[in-house]
């Protein structure tokens, strides 16, 4: 199978899918690029190139410049989806929810219920998050786990170029609104990637790894540093399952409980600030529904409940690491097994 | 308003600053010892520099994420940004904010700004502080022509407008947002989206020092005797890319060495001040070998000095918790 990159999984997706329909659209800032400039079009293909050549294929009818207006046409998106074009919109990154929010957690999101069933919104919001760029407070956030607060919104969030082709597929297929998570230190990564077009279900989380020990589940980026724990571990002899729920909306929370009841111990690994994160949800309803299965406590790694910060010094001490996944793992094999009540 | 040869002397000598800063920090960047986003102001300092010297530490000023320029122009102390720049703990930030979010409340500088259309809204805030509590204060949003298409924008200048406040909206247009023309994106003209709320609008060639200085100086005194906001749109020319690694490709061939050569605040400035006899040449060249002198130093004592220590990662996130 051919090797691709991250970002090449993402733009093959993209161009298959509006290849095949013509109402695909692609819009965002900069997304070709060169707009009414005197040198080269398409000269950006969004920030980090990732659908560059969109334009020369699909034209601007279909690639679609933005001013610097989030709300605007975040919001064109929405209604453009409610009305019949399926746009992929790319808020480029994920800390600029904030000046858009409304369109899509107010609007895009609560159409179909609020409409009492009778609208789909089939858009993508493309978007990067995540830390380690020396990109600072403002540009380095997660944010995955406001998304998934809210119904109506899917959240997918994938760990490889693999993923991500088949997500991004997926997700322009949805009939629902889904957000969609490209960590920016990702897109040189590559994988093995099918050339022809496939889909990966929502709602299924993926087993990469099957050990009986402990169940490390992990969210993008955070999955490849739990793969390298994992590996780790088991040259001392501790044997993980490494989970990787791909979608945190909806969250295959089923398979999870599986393991959990196998292994009988968690430790969830979460890029996002620890308060009312994707760890501290996933970590509730293990307690909730396998509680009696536990033989340790539940740890969590997460980031400190701090903004990012730009000094390399400072991020590399905030980003979580498989080291500290390796410590968290070690931690609940030492607990004491809990005694039946 | 009058500008004496002290004026013109300290005018040189900030935009010289600038410039020479954002020249080295491109070199810098090139070198690999910065980290993050960095965009650079070189090409737009007769803008910072003509508004802001109508300033003192009682106004405000925020910015953009293309910030240095205003920041030295607000009178931020020079080594401590290029400490924060690279990363260390005695930035002006301690090494938390970087070069998008360099700020210095105590000089009236409110941050440059990593969200496009940031800074417009916490102006009118400002504005209001100074009009409560009567300081005589004036606040002053710079924002680039991309950033005028915000809602933020669009919303702050109508708020400036309905409270009567003393503020000055300033669109620095360099003729792109990223790789967009502000020819494209800009629907209109901002001169009229001014009068469309009410305050007067200002198009001014940003090459020309004296006319910034001018424009700037009736807006800010119109706001300073509380007949509310204005809006200045400043024509200029950006020399770097949009950050630090952009090909440009984007731009014609010849652009910006064409613009260097036609379009340079600094060089227009130099031949009026020297052709009207207001400054010699020497005088100008002892401040180019001082600031030149500045920005060595603050690189090599920036380069020396030490990160932050991993506890500061969890520290002044709240004043109380
Ligand atoms: C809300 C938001 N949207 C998008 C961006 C990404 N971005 C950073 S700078 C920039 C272009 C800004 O153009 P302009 O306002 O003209 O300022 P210039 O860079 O030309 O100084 C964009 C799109 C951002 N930082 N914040
Ligand atoms: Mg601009």
């Amino acid at each position: 199978m051919p090797k691709k990159s991250f970002r090449q999984a993402v733009n093959e997706a993209l161009r298959q899918e509006m290849e095949r329909d013509p109402s695909v659209v692609v819009m965002g800032e900069d997304i070709a690029g060169g707009m009414g400039a005197p040198g080269e079009d398409d000269a950006w293909g969004g920030p980090l190139g990732v659908t560059k050549g969109l334009l020369a294929r699909f034209g601007r009818g279909r690639v679609l410049d933005t001013p610097i207006s989030e709300s605007a046409f975040i919001g064109a998106a929405a209604g453009a989806a409610a009305t019949g074009l399926r746009p992929v919109a790319d808020l480029m990154f994920v800390d600029f929810m904030g000046v858009c929010f409304d369109q899509i957690f107010n609007q895009a999101a609560k159409f179909r219920y609020m409409f009492g069933g009778k609208a789909k919104t089939p858009m993508v919001i493309r978007t990067m998050y995540g830390a380690g760029f020396r990109a600072a407070s403002q540009h380095s956030q997660c944010l995955y786990p406001v998304f998934t607060h809210i119904p109506g919104l899917k959240v997918a969030i994938p760990s490889s170029p693999y993923e991500a082709k088949g997500l991004m597929i997926q997700a322009i297929r949805d009939d629902d609104p889904v957000i969609f998570f490209e960590h920016k230190a990702m897109y040189d990564d590559e994988d093995e990637v099918p050339d022809e077009a496939y889909t990966i279900p929502f709602g299924e989380a993926n087993f990469l790894r099957e050990g009986e020990d402990v169940t490390i589940v992990a969210i993008g980026r955070m999955v490849k540093f739990a793969r390298e724990a994992a590996d780790q571990l088991a040259r001392e002899k501790i044997d993980c399952t490494v989970l990787d729920p791909r979608t945190t909306s909806p969250l295959d929370i089923g398979s999870i409980l599986e393991s959990v009841r196998e292994t009988g111990r968690l430790v969830v690994v979460d890029e996002a600030n620890p308060r009312c994160n994707m760890a501290t949800d996933i970590s509730a309803q293990v307690a909730e529904q396998a509680f009696d299965a536990l033989k340790a406590p539940i740890r969590m790694v997460s980031p400190p409940h701090v903004p990012v910060p730009f000094s390399p010094a400072l991020e590399d001490e905030f980003i979580p690491s498989a080291e500290k996944i390796g410590a968290a793992v070690r931690s609940v094999m030492a607990a004491p097994a809990r005694r039946a009540a | 308003m009058q500008l004496n040869r002290d004026d013109l002397l300290r005018a040189w000598r900030e935009m010289r600053t600038i410039r020479a800063f954002e020249e080295r920090v491109h070199t810098e960047f090139a070198a690999g010892g910065i980290p993050g986003f960095v965009h650079l102001y070189a090409g737009e300092e007769a803008s910072a520099v003509g508004v802001c010297m109508h300033l003192s530490d009682r106004d405000v000023i925020a910015s953009t994420h293309r910030g240095h320029g205003h920041c030295i122009a607000k009178g931020c102390d020079v080594k401590a940004m290029m400490q924060e720049i690279f990363g260390r703990a005695g930035g002006l930030c301690a090494g938390k904010g970087g070069s998008m979010h360099i700020a210095d409340i105590s000089r009236g500088m409110l941050g440059a700004n990593g969200i496009v259309g940031g800074a417009p809204p916490l102006v009118c805030g400002a504005a209001l502080t100074a009009k409560v509590r009567g300081t005589g204060g004036v606040a002053i949003a710079f924002c680039g022509d991309g950033g005028a298409n915000q809602g933020t924008t669009a919303e702050g200048m109508n708020l400036a407008s309905v409270w009567k406040l003393p503020a000055l909206f300033v669109i620095e247009d360099n003729g792109y947002a990223e790789s967009t023309a502000s020819a494209w994106s800009l629907a209109g003209d901002p001169v009229k989206r001014a009068e469309g709320y009410g305050m007067p609008g200002t198009r001014v060639d940003g090459r020309d020092f004296f006319a910034v200085h001018e424009a700037a100086g009736e807006a800010i005194e119109r706001a300073r005797k509380g007949e509310g906001p204005s809006l200045l749109h400043v024509k200029l020319e950006r020399f770097f890319g949009h950050f630090e690694g952009d090909a440009m490709t984007y731009r014609a061939a010849d652009e910006v060495a064409r613009l260097r050569a036609e379009r340079d605040c600094l060089a227009s400035f130099r031949r009026r001040v020297t052709e009207a006899g207001l400054l010699d040449g020497a005088a100008l060249d002892a401040i180019d070998r001082e600031a030149a002198a500045l920005i060595e130093e603050a690189v090599s004592e920036a380069k020396a000095a030490a990160f932050p220590r991993p506890a500061e990662l969890l520290t002044d996130v709240y004043v109380s918790y």
